[in-house]
């Protein structure tokens, strides 16, 4: 039974199990005096009788999911010739490999031991008990659910209590797969980084000022002994996400500003779709615009100056990126602005004040806590932008704040550090998952200060 | 145009009067639509006057020539059916419909004697002189204190903060709630009750020294006791104000004004001594609203 005709199955039996229910509910009924002399409405009943034949065929299913595997391997391995099963965990598990791969009809490159091919034949034919006993069990308990609920189906049979226990545990099991997976994806970065940390000191890592993460491979080779010291990584991703702040944060404030209590409903309807656009841009293109549009004009423009400017500089990315950020900060703003009520405009009015006093004394402080939160939401995009910054920003880790210079940010780092074959034993490798550690704790930060201050203001201001 | 209009509204006349059962026969729609207005619309000591007004919501009329004054330190009601117009007409006053677009006002309106839809008029400055209370207490999203020091500010009215100091003391206290924010000043507007809220809006407005306060429902939206607090202010608010109040309240209109305007889809149908319009209106629709039989 595959995966899917078993859903299909199931899917099929509780439907049937559905209608059961729904006729068992009218049919007690009717005896009773009426569908109002029920507990419940029979739909309640009728989504009972299908949970219950859903849920024991799942349950069977999933725990065979898992301990199949297990069991079957066991089962293999201990009618395996003996010089092959006292082999050691490692090599039993090629071994095992091998018989898989000969079951599926796989290759081996040298003729097939008659020791594996017996082993072999005795996985395919454990597959195949398996199947058919999964197939016999998840049948059972549908048909063993449905049954019992039928049965039980009586005008006093509180349904739809227990139908909507049943949805809040499946509910909540929906919304603790989210929080899980965040856990599991933190630890994973987590231990990584540990690791990373027992061969470069996190004194190095945190405080020190050269990045150059090459290896030596041969213990003779010149010139790469590995420096892991991360700052001017941070300052890079620092000096860009500032940049773009610098542009996107009065660029979308103000355009937000305009659109919401100045622009004419006319011009809105076309504006405010035209900058959602500019959100919708896969950011690869607006790589090559920073790349072949913007960094040059900055290097021709700085030499002009007398500036000496980097074909690849830290400006190009950011002022890109920035642009880039405009929309999220514009449309959040916008969205907040058009949330204060116009009471607050009348009053305001009401008191003489002109439209840009009411804007700048009443309105913003009004809506600050979403203007805040739309620029917390821009600056976390800022520092994890990557495909910008490698195309604009170059890989050179310059420990600079002259943004006319090329610099690296952790994002890219990351990238570079992981691209290509990798053996995940190495520092360099580890790295990588160091960064991703500093990076999500950065992002955060980020994010409580941002609940912070929201909540602050909130109590002052609704 | 006009007939058209004419037409509609006795039309409406005629079926809410259908509906209540309860106008004398004698009583013809076709009369409501010329009668002049019933009463005492004029004022020996007028600080506004309004002649003709007529307001329009692009092609649809909601105000029809009406023409009504407001004395010195005197209160008037306005009260009506919901839609007559009362709203739409007290916000004429101070040009609060200024910001609905499509909305055009003609017919004149004076305070002191100066046109307030004049060309050289400048809206801000005549919004100080004629303050505005709302229906819903909507304190800015600031201190208590900044909430009252808002206008004087922006309007530059004092010098220093001593100036302004005393300027929100005053205005708390004439509104009646100095001592009860006195030790919280810098605590948010917000954190107040409804009828605190209602109190520190009337505060605001009076802080601007306004000549005139218009108030639309200023108790709607506030308990009993809320709302008897901020009666009784009115009612000390009145010896240096004008004021012109909305109310759906007809006892609120009794208790508070000195005289009492009926307004009617639009139309001003009479005004008179608060007194006189609860125990003798003259119109036969006044009548009929007042005794509870439409409305």
């Amino acid at each position: 039974m595959t995966t899917s005709t078993f859903f299909l199955a199931i899917l099929v039996l509780s439907a049937a199990a559905y209608t059961l229910g729904l006729k068992r509910a009218m049919a007690v009924a009717k005896p009773a005096g009426g569908l109002s002399r029920l507990h419940s409405r029979p739909a309640h009943y009728a989504t009972l009788t299908a949970l219950w034949c859903a849920l024991p065929a799942l349950a069977v299913f999933s725990l065979w999911l898992a301990l199949e595997p297990v069991v079957v391997k066991a089962l293999v391995v201990a009618d395996l010739p003996e010089e092959l099963s006292r082999l050691s965990t490692g090599r039993l598990n090629l071994v095992y490999n091998d018989i898989k791969n000969l079951v599926a009809g796989n290759f081996l490159g040298t003729a097939a031991d008659p020791a594996l091919a017996a082993a072999a034949a005795h996985y395919r034919q454990l597959k195949t008990i398996s199947q058919a006993a999964l197939a016999v069990l998840v049948l059972t308990g549908a048909l063993a659910g449905t049954v019992v609920v039928h049965r039980k189906i009586k005008p006093t049979l509180r349904a739809r209590n227990q139908v909507e226990t049943i949805f809040r545990v499946i509910l909540f099991l929906c919304s603790s797969i989210a929080v899980f997976t965040t856990v599991a994806i933190v630890l994973s970065v987590l231990f990584e980084a540990i690791r990373f940390f027992q061969s470069v000191s996190p004194g190095e890592f945190f405080f020190g000022l050269k990045w150059s993460p090459q290896l030596a491979i041969r213990a003779d080779q010149v010139g790469s002994s590995g420096a892991f010291g991360a700052i001017p990584v941070f300052l890079g991703t620092v000096l860009i996400s500032a940049i773009a702040m610098t542009v996107a944060a009065p660029t979308g404030l103000l355009a937000a500003i305009y659109l919401s209590e100045y622009a004419g409903p006319r011009l809105r309807a076309v504006a405010k779709p035209l900058m959602e656009i500019l959100a919708g841009i896969p950011t690869v293109v607006y790589g090559f615009f920073a790349a072949l549009t913007v960094a040059p004009l900055i290097r021709s423009g700085g030499s002009l100056l007398g500036l000496e400017a980097s074909s690849e500089s830290a400006l190009a990315a950011g002022l890109v990126m920035g642009i880039m950020i405009i929309p999220f900060v514009s449309s959040l703003s916008d969205d907040v602005l058009n949330a204060v009520p116009q009471s607050l405009r009348d009053g305001s009015y009401g008191l003489g004040a002109t439209q840009s006093e009411t804007i700048r004394q009443v309105l913003i402080p009004a809506a600050l806590p979403g203007i805040v939160g739309g620029l917390l939401l821009g600056v976390s995009r800022a520092i994890g932008e990557t495909m910008i910054v490698v195309m604009a920003a170059g890989l050179a880790a310059n420990l600079t704040v002259n943004p006319l210079q090329a610099v690296t940010t952790v994002t890219v780092q990351i990238v570079t550090l992981l691209v290509g074959d990798q053996e995940f034993d190495s520092p360099k490798t580890l790295a990588a998952f160091a960064l991703g550690l500093v990076l999500f704790v950065a992002t955060l930060i980020l994010n409580i200060i941002a609940l912070y201050i929201v909540r602050k203001y909130r109590e002052q201001y609704e | 145009m006009i007939s058209t209009l004419s037409f509609v509204h006795s039309g409406a006349v005629k079926r809410g009067l259908q509906a209540s059962g309860a106008i004398p026969s004698r009583f013809t729609v076709g009369d409501a639509a010329v009668q002049p207005t019933v009463g005492e619309p004029f004022s020996d000591q007028a600080r506004m006057s309004c002649r003709q007004v007529n307001v329009y919501y692009g092609a649809k009329q909601s105000i029809i020539d009406v023409s009504l004054d407001i004395g010195r330190n005197e209160v008037v009601a306005m009260i009506g059916p919901s839609g007559c117009g009362k709203s739409t007409f007290i916000r004429c006053l101070n040009r609060m419909n200024d910001t609905i677009p499509g909305c055009r006002v003609d017919g004149t309106i004076t305070l002191d004697g100066v046109d307030i839809y004049g060309k050289e008029i400048d809206v801000v400055p005549l919004r100080a002189q004629v303050g505005m209370v709302f229906q819903k207490p909507n304190p800015f999203p600031k201190s208590i204190y900044q909430n009252v020091a808002y206008g004087p500010k922006i309007h530059g009215l004092a010098q220093s903060r001593a100036e302004l100091d005393e300027i929100v003391e005053t205005s708390l206290r004439r509104a009646g709630l100095w001592d009860e924010v006195k030790d919280r000043l810098d605590q948010p507007g917000t954190s107040l009750s409804g009828g605190q809220q209602q109190r520190l809006c009337i505060a605001r407005t009076i802080a601007v020294s306004p000549e005139v306060i218009l108030m639309d429902e200023p108790c709607s939206a506030l308990d009993p006791i809320a709302t008897s607090v901020i009666e009784d202010l009115i009612g000390e608010l009145k010896s240096q104000y004008s004021i012109a109040i909305v109310t759906h309240s007809m006892q609120q209109a009794a208790r508070v004004s000195q005289r009492t305007a009926y307004l009617h889809l639009g139309k001003l149908l009479e005004v008179g001594q608060t007194e006189r319009i609860f125990t003798r209106p003259r119109h036969p629709l006044t009548e009929a609203y007042i005794t509870g039989r439409f409305g």
